[in-house]
C-alpha cells in the first residue's frame, strides 16, 4: 500500500470526524439540530447523494502498487475495479455508445482495396456482429438488464433490512424521510449498476482526444473535487479558529496584529494570490524534479499545494466571523462568572468559548464546500488549478472547450463533467441549506 | 470628514507595505531569480552564462536586500527589493519580462475591462433586486418556493457552463452576436452584449438569494408592521419602506467592489477575448511573466483598499445612524 499526502490527510479527516461524532454523542444542544436535519427529506436525500460521492472518493484514495505489474505504477482501489475501463482505450474521439470512431479514416479492407470510412472501435460494441441492425436493440437490452439487476439487488437488500429491523426500529423504516432515503438509494444503486454493466460493452460517455473513456475520467475526478472541497477547509480551520478566537478574546495588540494580518491577505485579490503562489510552486517543482519521481506523486503534491493556497486565501472570512462572535461571547454572564471564579483563561477559551462558536464553523464548512468545488473548475481553466495531467472536471472542460468549434461538435466530455459537477454541487448546496437552518440560532424559528 | 479620510489613508499605508513584502517574499525569496531564469530559459541545458545574461537583462542581477559592493545609499537602492518592490508603491510598474511597459499596458487595457464589468454589475444588481423583491412580495407561496428551488439549481451550475452554453447557443446556433472579439468605440457594443448577459445570468442564483435574506430581515421589523397597520398595501410598504432601508447594505456592498471592476473578470475576458486587464493577467500567468503578475497583485490590493475606504464613506452618506469618528 502506498500512502500519498492527500490520502493521509483524508484519513486524518475521517478520524477527526469520527472522534467528533463520538465526543458529541448524547450532547443535547447538538442532538436537537441533528434531529432536525434527520427529519428533513431534502437534507437526508442530499446527504445520501453526498455519501455516495464520498464512497467513490474513498475507494479512489486507497493507493497501492499491484504485485504483478512491471510498469511500477501506483493505482487505487477504484482503478483496480475499473481496470477494463482503464485499459480499453480507443484511438481518438468516439461518441457515447458509438461503435465507430468519430472521424473517417483511410482503411485497407480485407480484399486489399482502400476505403474512406468510419473505422470500428477496438472495444466499444466489439461483441456486435452487425452494428446497423443490432446496435440500438443491444443497448436497450443491456440497459434494461442492468437496471433490472441493480434494482433487484437493492430490492433484496431493502427487504432484508425491513425484515431485520421492522420490529425494533419502525421509525427508521416507516417515516416519510426514511422512505425518501430508500427511494434515493434505490435510484442511485440501480442506475450505477446499469452504467457499470453497460460500460463493460460500450463507452457510455464516449472517449476523449487520446481515446480514454470519459466515464472513467468523470468518476476519477470525483476524488479531486472532494479533496479540494474538504482538505482546504481542514487546512484553514485551525488557523481561522485559533486566530479568530484569540483576536476576539484578548483584544488589544493581539487583535490589532491579527486584524492587520487578515486585512492584508484579504486585500490581495484571491485569484491573483493563487496564481502567484502556483507559479512559485511550479518553479519549485521544476527545480526539484528528483523529488517527484512518478506522475501520481507530482499530481498529488500539486493538489496538496493548491488546497493549502486556497486555505490561506479563504480563512479570513471565517476568522472575521469568529472574532465578532467571540467579542460578543466574552461579555456574556457565564464567561464573566467563570473568570470571576478563577478559571484560567485557557480553560475558558476551550470550555466556554470554543464550543459556542462551533455552529459558525460548521455552517461555513458546509457552505464553502460547493464553492470550492466550483472554483476548482475555474482555476483549472486558467491553468492555475490542479496539475494538467490529473483527472479533474476543470481539466475535462478545459480539454473539451477547444473542440466546440468542430463540426459536428464533441459535446460528451463537457456534458459528463458538467453533469457530475452539478450533481455534487447541488447535493452540497441543498445539504448546506438544511444544516444552516438547523444550526443557525437566528433561523431557529423556521420550520 | 477630511480628517477621517486622511487618517484612513494613513492606515492603508501599512496594509500596502504588507502586501508589498508578501509579494516580495513570494516572488524572490521562495524562489531565487536563478530559479526563475532557469524556468524561463528551459530546464535542461542552461549555462551559468545564459542565466547571468537573463538576470542582467531583467535587472535581477543585484542582491536581494543589501548590496555590499555599492557605495553610500546605493547599498539599499541597488537591490531587488528597492528596485522591484518599492517602485510599485509609487506606481512605477517597470517593464515586463518580455520587455513591454506595464504601466502603459494597464492604462490601455483598463477601459475594455470596465466596459464589460460595469454593465454586468449594474444590470445584475437591477435584475437581482427585482427578482428578490418579487419573491418577498409573494413570500410563503408556491411561487416563492419554486423561485428558491430555481435559485439553488442556478447556483449549482458552474459558471463555465453558462459561458460555453451561451457562446454555443446564442453565438453559434442562433448567430445573434459574434462569439468573441472586441472593437474600439461604439462598435464594441455588439461584442459586449453576450458577456454582459452571461455575467448577469450566472450571478442570479446567489444574488437573488442574498438580497432576499436582506429584504426578509427588514420585512420583519417594527416600522414595517406600523406601515402595514397604517393601511398601506403590501407593495407600498415594500417600495416605500423596505426597499430604501435595505438599500443601505446593498449599496455599501456594491461600493466595495467598484474599484475592483477595473481589474476585470479573468474568465469572461479570456473566453470572449476582450483585451482587458483580466486577459492581460491570464496571458501573464500562462507565459509566466512574473513582473506583470506582481504588478497586478499590487494594483488589485490598492483598488481593494480604496474600496474599503469608499465603503466607510458611503455608510455615512446613506445611513444617518453612522457617524465617522
Amino acid at each position: 500500500m502506498v500512502v500519498l499526502w492527500t490520502d493521509a490527510l483524508i484519513y486524518v479527516l475521517i478520524v477527526v470526524m469520527l472522534a467528533l461524532g463520538i465526543y458529541l454523542r448524547g450532547k443535547e444542544h447538538i442532538q436537537r439540530p441533528l434531529q432536525q436535519i434527520g427529519r428533513s427529506k431534502i437534507g437526508m436525500a442530499s446527504l445520501v447523494v453526498l455519501l455516495f460521492f464520498v464512497l467513490i472518493g474513498l475507494l479512489d484514495s486507497v493507493h497501492f502498487k499491484p504485485a504483478d505489474d512491471k510498469k511500477n505504477e501506483i493505482i487505487s482501489l477504484l482503478d483496480a475495479f475499473a481496470t477494463p475501463l482503464r485499459e480499453h482505450g480507443e484511438k481518438t474521439y468516439s461518441a457515447p455508445f458509438a461503435t465507430t470512431l468519430y472521424s473517417k479514416e483511410m482503411m485497407t479492407l480485407a480484399d486489399g482495396s482502400i476505403q474512406w470510412a468510419y473505422p470500428r472501435l477496438e472495444f466499444g460494441g466489439r461483441h456486435l456482429e452487425d452494428t446497423e441492425t443490432q446496435h440500438i436493440a443491444d443497448i436497450l437490452q443491456k440497459a434494461v438488464y442492468g437496471l433490472a439487476q441493480g434494482a433487484s439487488l437493492i430490492g433484496f437488500v431493502m427487504l432484508l433490512m425491513w425484515g431485520l429491523l421492522a420490529e425494533q426500529h419502525k421509525r427508521f423504516i416507516r417515516s416519510s424521510t426514511a422512505k425518501t432515503v430508500w427511494a434515493v438509494v434505490f435510484v442511485i444503486v440501480s442506475f450505477s449498476y446499469a452504467s457499470i454493466h453497460l460500460s463493460a460493452y460500450y463507452h457510455i460517455f464516449g472517449t476523449d482526444k487520446v481515446g480514454e473513456d470519459v466515464f472513467y475520467q468523470a468518476v476519477k475526478s470525483i476524488r479531486t473535487g472532494l479533496v479540494i472541497g474538504t482538505l482546504t477547509t481542514l487546512i484553514m480551520l485551525p488557523m481561522a479558529i485559533i486566530f479568530g478566537i484569540l483576536a476576539g478574546f484578548f483584544r488589544g495588540w493581539v487583535d490589532d496584529i491579527i486584524q492587520y494580518l487578515y486585512t492584508t491577505l484579504n486585500s490581495i485579490p484571491g485569484v491573483l494570490l493563487i496564481a502567484a503562489s502556483i507559479l512559485m510552486v511550479q518553479v519549485y517543482m521544476a527545480n526539484h524534479e528528483a523529488a517527484f519521481t512518478s506522475v501520481i506523486v507530482r499530481v498529488d503534491t500539486r493538489l496538496l499545494f493548491l488546497c493549502m493556497i486556497l486555505g490561506v486565501t479563504s480563512w479570513t472570512g471565517l476568522c472575521r466571523l469568529l472574532r465578532a462572535e467571540t467579542l460578543k461571547l466574552r461579555e456574556m454572564e457565564y464567561v464573566q462568572a467563570a473568570s470571576a471564579l478563577g478559571v484560567k483563561q485557557g480553560a475558558i477559551l476551550l470550555r466556554h468559548i470554543l464550543p459556542n462558536v462551533m455552529h459558525i464553523v460548521l455552517i461555513s464548512v458546509v457552505l464553502d464546500f460547493s464553492s470550492l468545488v466550483l472554483a476548482e473548475a475555474v482555476l483549472s481553466y486558467i491553468n492555475i488549478g490542479v496539475d494538467p495531467t490529473s483527472y479533474s472536471w476543470g481539466n475535462m472542460i478545459n480539454g473539451a472547450r477547444l473542440e466546440m468549434a468542430r463540426e459536428p461538435i464533441v459535446w460528451w466530455s463537457l456534458t459528463a463533467a458538467f453533469v457530475f459537477m452539478f450533481a455534487l454541487v447541488l447535493a452540497a448546496n441543498l445539504f448546506a441549506d438544511v444544516v444552516q437552518n438547523a444550526f443557525d440560532p437566528r433561523r431557529s424559528g423556521n420550520e | 470628514m477630511t480628517q477621517y479620510i486622511i487618517r484612513r489613508l494613513l492606515y492603508s499605508l501599512p496594509l500596502l507595505m504588507g502586501v508589498n513584502i508578501l509579494t516580495f517574499v513570494l516572488f524572490f525569496v521562495v524562489n531565487s531569480p536563478d530559479d526563475m531564469a532557469r524556468m524561463q530559459l528551459g530546464q535542461k541545458h542552461v549555462t551559468e552564462q545564459s542565466i547571468a545574461n537573463w538576470k542582467q537583462q531583467h535587472g535581477y542581477d543585484v542582491p536581494l536586500l543589501w548590496n555590499d559592493d555599492a557605495q553610500g545609499e546605493k547599498k539599499i537602492t541597488d537591490t531587488i527589493f528597492y528596485q522591484k518592490s518599492v517602485g510599485l508603491l509609487l506606481f512605477r510598474f517597470g517593464v515586463s519580462d518580455s520587455g513591454r511597459n506595464i504601466g502603459a499596458d494597464i492604462k490601455e487595457r483598463a477601459l475594455p475591462s470596465l466596459a464589460v464589468a460595469l454593465p454586468t454589475l449594474m444590470i445584475g444588481l437591477l435584475v437581482n433586486i427585482c427578482f428578490a423583491l418579487m419573491m418577498v412580495l409573494f413570500r410563503n407561496s408556491y411561487l416563492e418556493h419554486a423561485g428558491l428551488v430555481l435559485c439553488v439549481i442556478l447556483m449549482s451550475i458552474s459558471s463555465l457552463f453558462y459561458i460555453i452554453g451561451g457562446q454555443f447557443f446564442i453565438g453559434k446556433v442562433l448567430r445573434l452576436v459574434p462569439i468573441s472579439g472586441y472593437d474600439d468605440g461604439m462598435a464594441a457594443i455588439k461584442f459586449l452584449i453576450l458577456p454582459v448577459l452571461i455575467g448577469v445570468f450566472s450571478g442570479i442564483g446567489s444574488g437573488v438569494r442574498w438580497y432576499r435574506t436582506l429584504f426578509l430581515e427588514e420585512v420583519e421589523k417594527d416600522y414595517v408592521r406600523t406601515a402595514r397597520a397604517k393601511g398601506l398595501t403590501e407593495t407600498q410598504t415594500l417600495f416605500r419602506h423596505v426597499l430604501p432601508n435595505a438599500m443601505i447594505p446593498i449599496l455599501t456592498g456594491v461600493v466595495v467592489v467598484l474599484p475592483l471592476l477595473f481589474m476585470g473578470s479573468l474568465i469572461m475576458e479570456s473566453f470572449f477575448s476582450i483585451p482587458g486587464l483580466g486577459s492581460y493577467t491570464i496571458d501573464a500567468i500562462n507565459s509566466q511573466d512574473f513582473a506583470i503578475v506582481r504588478a497586478m497583485v499590487f494594483l488589485g490590493s490598492v483598488l481593494y483598499v480604496i474600496g474599503l475606504l469608499l465603503t466607510d464613506i458611503s455608510y455615512t452618506l446613506v445611513d444617518p445612524r453612522v457617524r465617522l469618528s
